[in-house]
């Protein structure tokens, strides 16, 4: 792991005098992607409308994983900290959803304070009460592990953060796994909202619950249609948020040069704390968003992909908020492809090979240039 | 005084002996139930159901003429306390015949125990194929189980499946990290292409998945006539909600992983699945089971308590076991495995008879998820 918190960018081009056998790695990697794009075009070839229902999946998939690695990107462009207890304030923000909808019935309060409202309404609002809530409450969580956790070891070798945060991680799995708190079983979690499987063929039409779609339709659900734009709205705030306003500048000033940051007057302890916070929202989203989509929950839900969005936003490069989201999106099509033309069990085997690759390869990610692009 | 006292204890000790000994008029069947522990619920029922077999037994005049006198011990489906009840019955109440454990972990070491001393035990309940055989692979001579093991559940889901649902065309979706469901997705795969059926996909998962979605797409595209989802409940729930999602109409079917309070009804509305036996079930065996259960326990509110298949099993296990002294004419338990072996039972869970590892080839109970319920179905033969 602590290879991977410190891609240290003059690694990669200089070359070692016993480099000259490179080409071998070089060679081997040629043709895994000849073989991958072989295996791809072949299977389009063959049957497109699985491999576009596929990609769809993936792209699902991957945008829940933008929302996660935004964080990661953002508190590692900060403080140069791998935050391992991302996944799990993700995993907490799905289980405050799911506690709102199931004990507080806080998905349809606006139905039960304004019994004219149409029913339409109710769900929108109800819904988007729920994921405030659980931003909310992940961002109040993020910020108090940032205090407690983080911040004492500011002027501390970076090491130790890491570690710390690695226990945090481990605290807040098994905390959360105690019968009191959300117990150790995996939880069927109830929708603030109904499914709506939807399919494309002639035009988009809505499938009525308990009928097949039509041969050659390609089917979606509404869950992957907020997904996507949650996660790119999410995206456009954080652009806004860091190129055009102080707070941002603040951040950018912060990444670039604390102690001259400190020097011309910005709280940077607070620039800090805002940058996790932010973080926190979007994994609180990413969270109940995911329980949405693959509705069941348990105490160590976040961890994979917690480490997936990781893994992202290093081949994204880390540090880099565009990258973040790009890594994201391929790190979906490369699990989603691998569960539909591999096997789903090789699923975690290839997304953390991909990991490895970037790593030998290109350590500072697609676009890694860390020295201009930090936020 | 407190030598005297030391003594008059010791004394009425030694007095007692003789008094316990006494009971040779009777024949002792040892109940081993996990009553404490992790699954206190089943050990609960366990010995319920097999109280409710002696009592009925002693009411027609006992067994050979002799009365059945039942010593239940808590067993807390784990190994050691399981040794230990198994030994102290053997030893000190001098029991010959033994109905337990549930859980197969336990039930395992009292089986060493048991079939060293010529002791018959016979497990309710424990599907492990090890607690009959022995590590040279054959059976032990005096250790048998009422219930089917698992792998059997799927040539059974595949009989239903081709018979029943004319089903021909199955796709299998399988962990295959977990032994219970890669061996009922084995004999179901063996079984269904057997007899004429196709298997037109078969995809592995793990245990920690929760997005299916790349999988249902193979099955939306290879459109079976059923889909073998031999997985715990958890993972049945998931993965029948997304296949609802994606139009996906082909039912699923499984097997007693299923059985749980909380499988979601919802999304496996139409799905099937193999499983002992039904309280439903109209077969006048059962019947008769729910109605004296009912008559002899009440639950916390005063209403009939239903049996499930722990308390039928261990029921069915304690009539095996008095049928088998019964045919054997004598308390002696060489003749009375010997029996046992060639017993044909009418049992609740069905027609038991005994294959060459002790276990029993018996029909399953086929249960059928429809209307938000969980009904039973029909009975399927092997």
């Amino acid at each position: 792991m602590p290879e991977v918190s410190a891609p240290q960018p003059s690694a990669a081009p200089t070359r070692r005098p016993g480099a000259r056998m490179a080409w071998i790695g070089q060679g081997f990697l040629l043709l895994l992607a000849l073989l991958a794009l072989f295996i791809l075009v072949r299977d389009l070839i063959q049957d497109p409308l699985l491999f576009v229902q596929i990609v769809i999946s993936g792209l699902q998939l991957g945008f829940v994983y933008a929302l996660i690695a935004l964080g990661y990107t953002m508190v590692y462009g900060i403080v140069k900290l791998i935050n391992f207890a991302h996944g799990d304030v993700f995993m907490v923000g799905s289980f405050v959803s799911f506690y709102a909808v199931t004990r507080f019935q806080l998905h349809v309060w606006p139905a039960a304070l304004f019994p004219t409202l149409p029913r339409g309404w109710v769900v929108v609002i109800g819904s988007l009460t729920v994921m405030l809530l659980s931003m909310v409450t992940c961002v109040a969580l993020a910020v108090t592990i940032e205090r407690v956790a983080y911040k004492p070891l500011r002027d501390a070798p970076r090491i130790a953060a890491l570690i710390t945060a690695i226990g945090v991680s481990f605290f807040l799995e098994f905390f959360g796994a105690l019968n009191f708190v959300f117990s150790p079983r995996f939880i069927p979690y109830q929708r603030p909202f109904e499914v709506v499987t939807l399919y494309i063929k002639d035009g988009i039409h809505i499938l009525a619950e308990g009928t097949a779609p039509p041969d050659g339709s390609i089917t979606f659900s509404n869950i992957f249609v907020i997904i996507v734009a949650a996660s790119v709205l999410m995206q456009v705030v954080l652009q806004f948020l860091v190129r055009r306003t102080k707070i941002g500048k603040a951040m950018r000033a912060t990444s670039f040069d604390k102690p001259t940051a400190r020097l011309m007057g910005i709280n940077v302890d607070r620039v800090i704390s805002f940058t996790f916070a932010v973080g926190a929202a979007f994994a609180g989203l990413g969270g109940v968003l995911y329980a949405i989509a693959y509705p069941s929950i348990w105490s160590q839900l976040g961890i994979l992909p917690g480490l997936k969005a990781f893994v992202a936003a290093v081949l994204g490069g880390i540090g880099s908020i565009p990258g973040a989201f790009v890594g994201a999106l391929i790190m979906g099509q490369v699990e989603a492809l691998t569960m539909g033309y591999i096997s789903t069990p090789m699923r975690d085997a290839v997304a953390f090979t991909v990991l490895i690759i970037v790593l030998l390869v290109r350590p500072t990610g697609i676009f890694g240039e860390p020295e201009k692009e930090k936020a | 005084m407190r030598a005297l006292k030391m003594a008059s204890v010791l004394a009425l000790a030694v007095l007692m002996l003789p008094l316990s000994a006494f009971g040779g008029e009777t024949i002792k069947v040892a109940i081993l139930a996990p009553l404490s522990g992790p699954v206190p619920t089943f050990g609960v029922m366990t010995r319920d159901g097999a109280l409710l077999a002696i009592e009925e037994w002693n009411a027609k005049g006992g067994v050979l003429g002799k009365k059945i006198t039942p010593v239940v011990e808590d067993s807390q489906c784990t190994p050691d306390p399981a040794v230990n009840a198994a030994n102290k019955v053997i030893d000190q109440d001098k029991v010959r015949y033994i109905i337990g454990e549930v859980c197969s972990k336990a039930s395992i070491p009292v089986s060493e125990i048991a079939n060293s001393k010529k002791v018959i035990q016979i497990s309710p309940t424990s599907t492990n194929p090890d607690v009959t055989v022995g590590r040279d692979g054959k059976a032990k001579d005096y250790i048998f189980r009422a219930c089917f093991i698992d792998p059997f559940q799927g040539t059974v889901g595949a009989k239903f499946a081709l018979g029943t649902l004319k089903a021909k065309t199955a796709f299998i979706m399988l962990d295959q990290a977990n032994d219970y469901v890669k061996g009922l997705a084995e004999f179901f795969e063996k079984a269904f292409t057997a007899e004429g059926g196709k298997i037109v996909g078969k995809e592995t998962y793990t245990a920690k998945d929760t997005d299916f979605s790349a999988i249902l797409s193979k099955v939306a595209a290879a459109k079976p006539d059923i889909i073998y989802l031999p997985d715990y409940y958890n993972i049945v729930n998931l993965v029948a909600k997304q296949a609802k999602e994606k139009g996906i109409k082909a039912p699923f079917m499984g097997g007693d992983g299923w059985d749980s309070s909380d499988l979601d009804l919802k999304a496996a509305e139409g799905g099937y699945f193999t499983n002992h036996y039904s309280p439903e079930d109209t077969r006048p065996e059962v019947k008769n089971l729910v109605k004296a259960f009912g008559a002899k326990y009440k639950d916390d509110k005063g209403q009939p308590k239903v049996p499930d298949a722990l308390a039928a099993l261990a029921y069915d296990a304690t009539n095996l076991l008095l049928q088998g002294i019964k045919t054997a004419g004598a308390d002696d338990t060489t003749k009375v495995k010997n029996a046992l072996v060639k017993i044909s039972f009418n049992g609740v869970s069905g027609k038991i008879t005994f294959d060459a590892n002790h276990n029993p080839v018996k029909s399953a109970t086929i249960l059928a998820v429809k209307g938000g319920k969980v009904k039973f179905n029909s009975v399927v033969n092997p």
